[in-house]
C-alpha cells in the first residue's frame, strides 16, 4: 500500500512534467502575452525583491484579491489552526494581542503589538504578562472588543481539547493551573481559568507557573484573537467567525470556499498595520496545484500555502530570466536534518556520531533535495532566519562533501570499524527518500551500513520514528526530519527537537532523544532571560553544544520558491511566516 | 470478374447468348458467385443455370456448402449486404419476371425484396428479431411495400397470421417470437414472408429446425399457399423427403455447380448421378430398417477454393474407377440430357449408369 | 413485478449495511489489527504536541473509547433516527439520515454530500451524454465500415483515451483550453444559476471524461454492432426489402445497444459516487474530492458517508439496469 502510494505519486509527477514539457513549449509561443502580464506599467521588480522590501508599494484601494490553496486548511477558527499561513492569513478577521511586523525578510520577525496598545509588561522576573488593549475596538456586529473576550479565546482554544484540538496548547502548558483547568465548556463558572485576570474591559493578565521571556511570541499565535462568548458554537464557530479584524466573513463554503468583505465596524483609528485596501477577499480551496501555479503566473491569484511553484513550474521559472526576476526564493524558517538516535547502541557514543557527521555527503544531499533553488547546505540547527542563528561548521569537510577519512578515524575511536543500522524516512515524500538514498551511499564509504526503511508521513511521529521503542526494536539509528518553529526564536525553534523533556513515548519530536543537561538547562535559562541579545547568544551556545554532541546532522536550509504573481501590492515576504507574502495589506491594482 | 466470364465454359443447360429475353419467370444462367478470402477465392457458386415457372417448386438439394444457400441469396440480392458481400465477385443472369437482378441497380433490388419475392428461413427463432412483437414484425414487412397506415397493417398481419393457421390471431399478434412453439413461429414466419404475396418464394430449409409431425404441416401449408397464390417456390434442403413430398423439379448441387436436375420422378426413379445416388441412400424411410438406415455419403465436402479437378465427386465416388483411363479426374464431365428434361454431369456411361442403379443401388434403397 | 421490487429493495437495503460494515471494518478495525491504539487514533485531531489529558478528551468525544461494535451501532442509529453532537458549548442535532460529523472539518456529513452532489451529477451526467453519443456513434461507424479509413480513426482514438490515463488527459485540457487559450471557464456554476456558464465550464472535464469511456463505449459498440449485424434477423430485415439505414437503426444498433445499458448503468452509478481524479484535476468539489480529502486525512464519517453513498448509487444504477433490460428484452422476465 505504502508502496504504490509512492508509485502513484511518482507517475503522476511524471504526468506532470509531460505537462511542464508542453507548457514549455507553448509559452514560447506566447511571450508577448507573458510581458503584457507582467507589466501593468511597472517593470519587473527583479529576483528576491519581495524579500528585500515592499514590492508594489500601493495604497489603492478596490478590487478583489483572490488566495488559492491545493487542500484545505485545519480550520478557519483562529482557535483550532496550527499551519502558518492560516496564521497569517486569520489576521484579516482576527486580531491578536501581538503580531508580526509587516516587512520583508528577517525584518518580518519582529513582533508589533495588534490589539494591545503596547507589547506585555513583565513582572515578577518574567512570570507575569500584562496586556492593554487599544480603546475603542469593535466587533464587526458593533459590539465592544474586551479583555474576557480575550481571556475566553484562549480558555476555549488551549483547554477545550476535546472539542478544539487542532491548534497548540502552550497556554496550557505555561498558565499556572493550566493542567487543571478544564475548559469553558465544561467548566461553566464565571471565573474560568483564575491565572488569566481581567482587571478591567481593557486590561489581562497572563500569571505563568514559569518565567517566560518570550510570552509576546505566544500571544502572537490567533488564539489570543478575542472570541464572544455569546456567539461561541465551539467546533460551529468556524462557520460564523465574529471578525475583529478589518474583513469579515461573507460566505463560507466548507472545504470549497470562503468569502471576506471589509468590516465596516472595524476602525482604522484603532489599527496602525491593516490598511483595508481591496473590497473583498475569496479563499479558493482544493484547487489544482497546477491550476495555482498557472493563476499566478497570469497574475490573478496568491498561493495561500506559500510553499512554493510545483516541479514544473520551478524547470520553467528558473530557466527563463525574465520569469525568474519574478521569483522570491528564500528561507522557510526551517532545518532539514538528519537526527541521530543518541540512545541506541553503538550511537550512544559520541564518536560513532562524529563519524556520520563526516561521512555525509552534503552536497549530494542538497541535489537530491532539490539543488540550492530548495535549500542551502546546512552545518548549524537554527537556519539563518531565526534569531540566534551563527555561522559555524563544526564538521567541516572539504566542499561539504564529506571525509571519508575524518570519518574513518572517528570510527576507530569509538571501537568499531563497521556499524549496522536503519534509516528512517517517510515514504509519501521522494525527496526525504533520495536524500536518504544518496546519505546511505555516502555512508557506505565510511564502513557505515544503513538500510531504508520507509514509513507513511501520517505515522512517522505516531507509530514510527516518533516512538522510542519502535527505533529501539527496529534497530533505527538515523532519522530524517524536517523542522520548522512555532514562533521565531531560538527556543520556538529548539525546545521540541532538543529538550529532554519532549522526548515522550509516541508523538516524540525530540528524535535525536538528546536529553543533555547543558542544553536543558541552557534552554531554561534562555526562556527566563529578559535581554534578548543574551537569548539569542545563548540559542547559539545550545546550537553549538548540541552540535558538538553530534546529535543532529544539519542538511540543508529549507527554501521556498514562490513566483511572484504580478497585479497585487504591498508584497512583502516575511520570515516570519516560513516566507510567505505577509497577507495583512495585500491590495490588487486590477479592478 | 471478367476472368470468371471467359472460363465460363462449363454450363448446365447449354445457354443461348446473354441479351436473350428469358422464357421463363424465373431463369438463372450461368450464375457465379465467388467470395474473395484471405485463404483465396471462394467459389461458392460456379456456373448455374435453371428454370422456374409460376406455380412449380424446384428443389434445391445437396449437403450445406454446396453453393445452394448463396444461390438462393443470390437471387434476393442479399449477397451483397453484410458482412462477407463487401467484396463478392458475381456473373451471370438472374432474370425475374423479365427483369435481370444481377445488372439492376441494388435499390431497385431492395424495392422487389419482400414484395416480389420473400424468404423463409430455416430457424425462425433466430431468423426473428426478439425484441419485437410477431405483429409488429409483420407490419413492418407490409409496410415496406405499402403505404397504409399502421391500423390497416395490424389488420392484414392478423389476417396472415389466420390464414397460416395460427390459433387467436388478434392475440398472438401482440406475442414475442419466443413465446411460441418451433411450429407457430415458422408459421409466422410463412406469414411474414406471405404479406406481400409474392410470385417467388424461397424456403431455405424451412423445416430443418422442426420436429417430424410439424415438418408435415409446415410443407402442407407451404403448398397449399402456393396453389393459393401460384407463386414460384425455391426450396433449399438438404431432406430428400421433403423434396419428395413438394418438388416438381429437383437440382441437385455439388461443389457449388448443378450435377444432375430433372423432374422429381425421374430423379426418384432413375437418378443418373452417383451422388444422388448416395443421397437417396442416406435418406430415411419409414419402411426401411433402422440397421439400414442412413447410409451418408462418405467423405468430407469438397472444397470451394480448390475444387477437385475432373470430377468434383471424384474422390468420395465408388465408381471413379469405372471408367477407363483418368478421365474421371482431368476432364470435368458436362451436364448432359438423360431423359426429357432430365440432365446429368457424370462420366459413366449411360449403361454402366443403367446396371449400377437397377443392380446395385435400387435394391438396398 | 411488485414483490420482484420488494425483493430488490430489501438486498439492496442488506447490501448497503454489508457494505457499511466492510468499510466501518476496514477505517476502523484494521488500524487496530494493525497494533494503532485508539490513542494514536485520537492523536490525529490533535496538533503538535498532544498531551495525554488531550488524548483522553478527544477519545471520548469522538467515542473512541467504546467498543468497535457500539461505534457501529451508534452510526447505523444516526442514519436512521439522528444524533446529537457535543460542539463544545452547545450540542447539535444531527438530524436522520445522520451520516455522523467530521470532526476534522467540523461539520456535518450528510450537508456535505448533498452540498457536491449537484457537482458531481452534472459532472457524470454531462460525460455521459456526451460519452453515450460520441461513443455510439463511432462504434456503429466503425462497425459499418470495418476496416476503412473512420474505423482505424475512431479505434486509433479509443485506444488512446482508454490508455492515457485522467492525469494527462484532464491536464492537458485544462491547460489548452483554460489556461493557453481561455475558452471555457473556471469556477463551477450551479445549473440553476446559469445554465451556459455551467455547461462552459463544465466542458473540459466532461470531453476528458468522456473520451476515457468513449473509447470503451466505441469498442463495445462496435463488437455488439459487428456481432448483430451478422445476426439471422438482420438477414431476415433485409429480406423485407428495408432500407439498409432502417436495418441498422431499429434492428441492428436496438440488439447492439441492449448489452450496453447494463455497462452504461453500472458506470454512471459509480461515476455519481464520486469522479475522483477528473475532480480533483478540474478543482471540482465533487462527492469523489470529498473522498480523497477524507482518506487522506482518515476522517472516518465522511468515508463511511461517502461509500454509502455510492454503493447506494451502484445498487440503484443495478435495480434500474435490470429494469430496463426488462423494458429492452421482452426475453427478460422479472421475478
Amino acid at each position: 500500500m505504502e508502496g504504490k502510494q509512492t508509485i502513484m505519486r511518482r507517475s503522476a509527477l511524471a504526468a506532470i512534467a509531460a505537462i511542464g514539457t508542453v507548457s514549455l513549449v507553448l509559452s514560447g509561443c506566447s511571450k508577448a502575452d507573458d510581458d503584457k502580464d507582467n507589466g501593468d506599467g511597472s517593470k519587473s521588480a527583479g529576483a528576491n525583491a519581495a524579500t528585500k522590501g515592499v514590492v508594489n508599494a500601493s495604497d489603492a484601494k478596490g478590487g478583489t484579491v483572490t488566495y488559492e490553496y491545493s487542500d484545505v486548511p485545519d480550520s478557519f477558527d483562529p482557535g483550532n489552526t496550527y499551519y502558518a499561513y492560516m496564521y497569517n492569513l486569520s489576521r484579516l478577521y482576527a486580531r491578536p494581542l501581538m503580531t508580526f511586523k509587516p516587512a520583508a525578510g528577517e525584518a518580518g520577525n519582529e513582533l508589533v503589538p495588534d490589539l494591545a496598545a503596547a507589547p506585555g509588561e513583565p513582572s515578577d522576573g518574567g512570570k507575569t504578562w500584562t496586556y492593554k488593549l487599544r480603546e475603542g475596538l469593535k466587533y464587526e456586529d458593533g459590539t465592544p472588543i474586551t479583555s474576557k473576550d480575550v481571556k475566553y479565546a484562549v480558555e476555549r482554544s488551549n483547554f477545550a481539547r476535546d472539542v478544539l484540538s487542532l491548534g497548540p496548547n502552550y497556554f496550557q502548558q505555561f498558565l499556572e493551573g493550566g493542567d487543571k483547568y478544564k475548559g469553558p465548556y465544561k467548566d461553566k463558572s464565571e471565573k474560568g481559568l483564575a491565572s488569566i485576570e481581567t482587571p478591567d474591559d481593557t486590561t489581562i493578565v497572563f500569571k505563568l507557573n514559569r518565567a517566560f521571556q518570550e510570552f509576546d511570541y505566544l500571544v502572537a499565535t490567533p488564539q489570543t484573537a478575542p472570541v464572544p462568548k455569546a456567539k461561541d458554537t465551539g467546533i460551529d464557530y468556524v462557520k460564523d467567525v465574529v471578525s475583529s479584524g478589518s474583513y469579515k466573513f461573507e460566505s463560507y463554503e466548507e472545504g470549497k470556499q470562503v468569502v471576506l468583505v471589509r468590516n465596516e465596524n472595524w476602525d482604522a483609528a484603532t489599527d496602525p498595520l491593516r490598511k483595508q485596501y481591496p473590497d473583498k477577499i475569496v479563499v479558493k480551496l482544493k484547487v489544482n496545484a497546477e491550476t495555482i501555479d498557472q493563476d499566478v503566473q497570469a497574475g490573478t491569484a496568491i498561493d495561500l500555502g506559500g510553499t512554493g511553484v510545483q516541479a514544473a513550474t520551478q524547470a520553467k521559472v528558473v530557466n527563463s530570466s525574465e520569469l525568474k526576476a519574478n521569483t522570491d526564493n528564500t528561507y522557510g524558517g526551517r532545518l532539514v536534518y538528519m537526527a541521530i538516535n543518541t540512545k541506541l547502541a553503538p550511537f550512544d557514543k559520541v564518536e560513532c556520531r562524529k563519524a556520520v557527521q563526516y561521512a555525509v555527503d552534503k552536497v549530494s544531499v542538497q541535489t537530491a533535495l532539490g539543488g540550492p533553488i530548495r535549500g542551502d547546505i546546512a552545518t548549524t540547527v537554527l537556519p539563518p532566519d531565526i534569531p540566534g542563528y551563527e555561522k559555524t561548521d563544526l564538521y567541516a569537510t572539504p566542499d561539504n562533501k564529506g571525509d571519508v577519512a575524518k570519518a574513518k578515524e572517528q570510527l576507530k575511536a569509538c571501537g568499531k570499524t563497521s556499524i549496522k543500522t536503519n534509516i528512517s524516512a517517510r515514504s509519501d515524500r521522494p525527496q526525504e527518500i533520495d536524500a536518504a538514498t544518496a546519505i546511505i551511499d555516502s555512508l557506505k564509504k565510511a564502513g557505515i551500513d544503513a538500510t531504508l526503511k520507509q514509513y507513511p508521513s501520517g505515522k512517522y511521529f505516531t507509530d514510527n520514528a516518533g516512538v522510542p521503542k519502535f527505533n529501539k526494536k527496529e534497530n533505527i539509528g538515523l532519522h530524517m526530519m524536517q523542522w520548522g518553529a512555532d514562533w521565531p526564536s531560538g527556543y520556538g525553534f529548539e525546545q521540541q527537537i532538543l529538550h529532554g523533556d519532549a522526548i515522550g513515548e509516541s508523538g516524540n519530536t525530540n528524535l535525536s532523544q538528546l536529553d543533555n543537561a547543558d542544553v536543558n538547562s541552557m534552554l531554561e535559562e534562555a526562556i527566563g532571560t529578559e535581554d534578548e541579545a543574551k537569548r539569542n547568544s545563548l540559542y547559539a551556545e545550545i546550537d553549538k553544544k548540541t552540535m558538538e554532541e553530534a546529535a543532529l546532522v544539519p542538511l540543508s536550509y529549507f527554501k521556498v520558491l514562490l513566483y511572484r504573481p504580478a497585479g497585487f501590492t504591498n508584497l512583502v515576504s516575511t520570515a516570519a511566516f516560513s516566507g510567505q507574502y505577509d497577507y495583512l495589506n495585500i491590495g490588487t491594482t486590477k479592478k | 470478374m471478367t476472368e470468371l466470364s471467359k472460363t465460363g465454359a462449363a454450363v448446365g443447360e447449354p445457354v443461348k447468348a446473354s441479351s436473350d429475353a428469358p422464357t421463363a419467370f424465373l431463369e438463372v444462367r450461368d450464375l457465379k458467385v465467388h467470395f474473395p478470402t484471405d485463404d483465396g477465392l471462394v467459389k461458392s457458386v460456379d456456373g448455374l443455370s435453371f428454370k422456374l415457372e409460376k406455380g412449380k417448386t424446384l428443389s434445391i438439394v445437396g449437403e450445406s456448402g454446396s453453393g445452394k444457400s448463396v444461390t438462393s441469396l443470390a437471387i434476393m440480392g442479399l449477397h451483397r449486404l453484410g458482412a462477407r458481400g463487401k467484396n463478392v465477385q458475381m456473373s451471370g443472369e438472374i432474370w425475374l419476371d423479365g427483369k435481370e437482378l444481377v445488372t439492376a441497380d441494388p435499390d431497385e433490388v431492395r424495392r422487389l425484396r419482400g414484395r416480389e419475392m420473400a424468404m423463409i428461413f430455416q430457424d425462425p427463432l433466430s431468423a426473428m428479431h426478439p425484441y419485437y412483437t410477431i405483429g409488429n414484425q409483420i407490419v413492418e414487412a407490409y409496410r415496406v411495400h405499402h403505404d397504409v397506415s399502421k391500423k390497416v397493417a395490424r389488420k392484414r398481419a392478423i389476417e396472415m397470421l389466420d390464414r397460416v393457421g395460427i390459433p387467436e390471431p388478434a392475440k398472438r399478434v401482440d406475442g414475442y417470437p419466443h413465446e411460441f412453439s418451433g411450429g407457430m413461429r415458422q408459421r409466422a414466419m410463412i406469414a411474414m414472408a406471405l404479406v406481400n404475396n409474392p410470385e417467388l418464394l424461397i424456403a431455405d430449409e424451412p423445416t430443418t429446425a422442426l420436429d417430424v409431425t410439424v415438418q408435415a404441416q409446415i410443407l402442407d401449408l407451404i403448398r397449399d399457399l402456393q396453389k393459393e397464390f401460384g407463386s414460384a417456390v425455391v426450396l433449399i434442403t438438404h431432406d430428400l423427403g421433403v423434396v419428395a413430398e413438394i418438388a416438381d423439379d429437383v437440382l441437385v448441387m455439388y461443389g457449388g455447380r448443378c450435377v444432375e436436375r430433372g423432374p422429381v420422378d425421374d430423379i426418384f426413379e432413375r437418378p443418373q448421378h452417383p451422388y444422388t445416388w448416395g443421397l437417396l441412400g442416406s435418406m430415411p424411410r419409414i419402411d426401411r430398417e433402422t440397421s439400414e438406415r442412413l447410409i451418408p455419403v462418405k467423405g468430407q465436402p469438397p472444397s470451394l477454393i480448390n475444387v477437385p479437378s475432373g470430377c468434383a465427386f471424384h474422390p468420395r465416388c465408388p465408381y471413379a474407377d469405372v471408367p477407363k483411363g483418368d478421365v474421371t479426374r482431368t476432364v470435368r464431365p458436362e451436364l448432359t440430357q438423360v431423359g426429357t428434361g432430365h440432365f446429368s454431369a457424370c462420366h459413366l456411361s449411360p449403361e454402366d449408369r443403367t446396371r449400377i442403379w437397377t443392380e446395385e443401388i435400387a435394391p438396398k434403397l | 413485478m411488485i414483490s420482484y421490487i420488494l425483493r430488490r429493495m430489501i438486498a439492496a437495503v442488506i447490501l448497503l449495511l454489508v457494505v457499511t460494515a466492510v468499510t466501518f471494518a476496514i477505517f476502523f478495525l484494521l488500524p487496530r489489527l494493525a497494533g494503532q491504539t485508539a490513542d494514536q487514533l485520537a492523536q490525529q485531531y490533535i496538533g503538535k504536541s498532544p498531551t495525554k489529558a488531550d488524548i483522553a478528551a478527544v477519545k471520548q468525544n469522538l467515542g473512541l473509547d467504546q467498543p468497535v461494535y457500539v461505534q457501529y451501532w451508534d452510526f447505523i442509529k444516526g442514519i436512521v433516527s439522528g444524533a446529537t453532537y457535543d460542539l463544545g458549548p452547545t450540542t447539535a442535532q444531527c438530524n436522520a439520515p445522520c451520516f455522523g460529523y467530521s470532526f476534522k472539518t467540523h461539520v456535518e456529513v450528510w450537508p456535505q454530500l448533498t452540498d457536491r452532489l449537484p457537482v458531481t451529477i452534472s459532472l457524470a451526467v454531462g460525460a455521459a451524454v456526451m460519452w453515450l453519443v460520441g461513443g455510439v456513434t463511432a462504434g456503429v461507424i466503425s462497425a459499418l465500415k470495418p476496416r476503412s479509413f473512420a474505423d482505424r480513426t475512431f479505434m486509433g482514438i479509443a485506444l488512446a483515451g482508454v490508455s492515457l490515463p485522467m492525469f494527462f488527459t484532464g491536464q492537458l485540457a485544462l491547460f489548452l483550453f483554460t489556461f493557453q487559450w481561455p475558452i471555457f471557464g473556471r469556477t463551477y456554476v450551479p445549473f440553476t444559476e446559469n445554465p451556459a456558464q455551467w455547461a462552459n465550464t463544465l466542458f473540459p472535464a466532461w470531453c476528458s471524461l468522456a473520451l476515457l469511456y468513449s473509447a470503451i463505449y466505441a469498442r463495445l459498440t462496435r463488437s455488439g454492432m459487428l456481432e448483430t449485424m451478422n445476426e439471422d434477423f438482420i438477414r431476415t430485415a433485409r429480406a423485407k426489402g428495408l432500407r439498409e439505414r432502417n436495418v441498422v437503426a431499429k434492428h441492428g444498433l436496438r440488439a447492439a445497444l441492449t448489452p450496453i445499458i447494463t455497462v452504461f448503468g453500472m458506470d454512471l452509478g459509480l461515476l455519481l459516487g464520486g469522479a475522483v481524479i477528473t475532480e480533483t484535476v478540474f478543482s471540482l468539489h465533487g462527492i469523489g474530492e470529498y473522498a480523497v480529502q477524507s482518506i487522506r486525512d482518515n476522517d472516518l464519517p465522511p468515508i463511511l458517508g461517502v461509500t454509502l453513498l455510492a454503493a447506494f448509487f451502484v445498487v440503484i444504477a443495478n435495480f434500474l439496469v435490470d429494469l430496463l433490460y426488462a423494458a429492452a428484452d421482452p426475453r427478460v422476465r422479472l421475478s
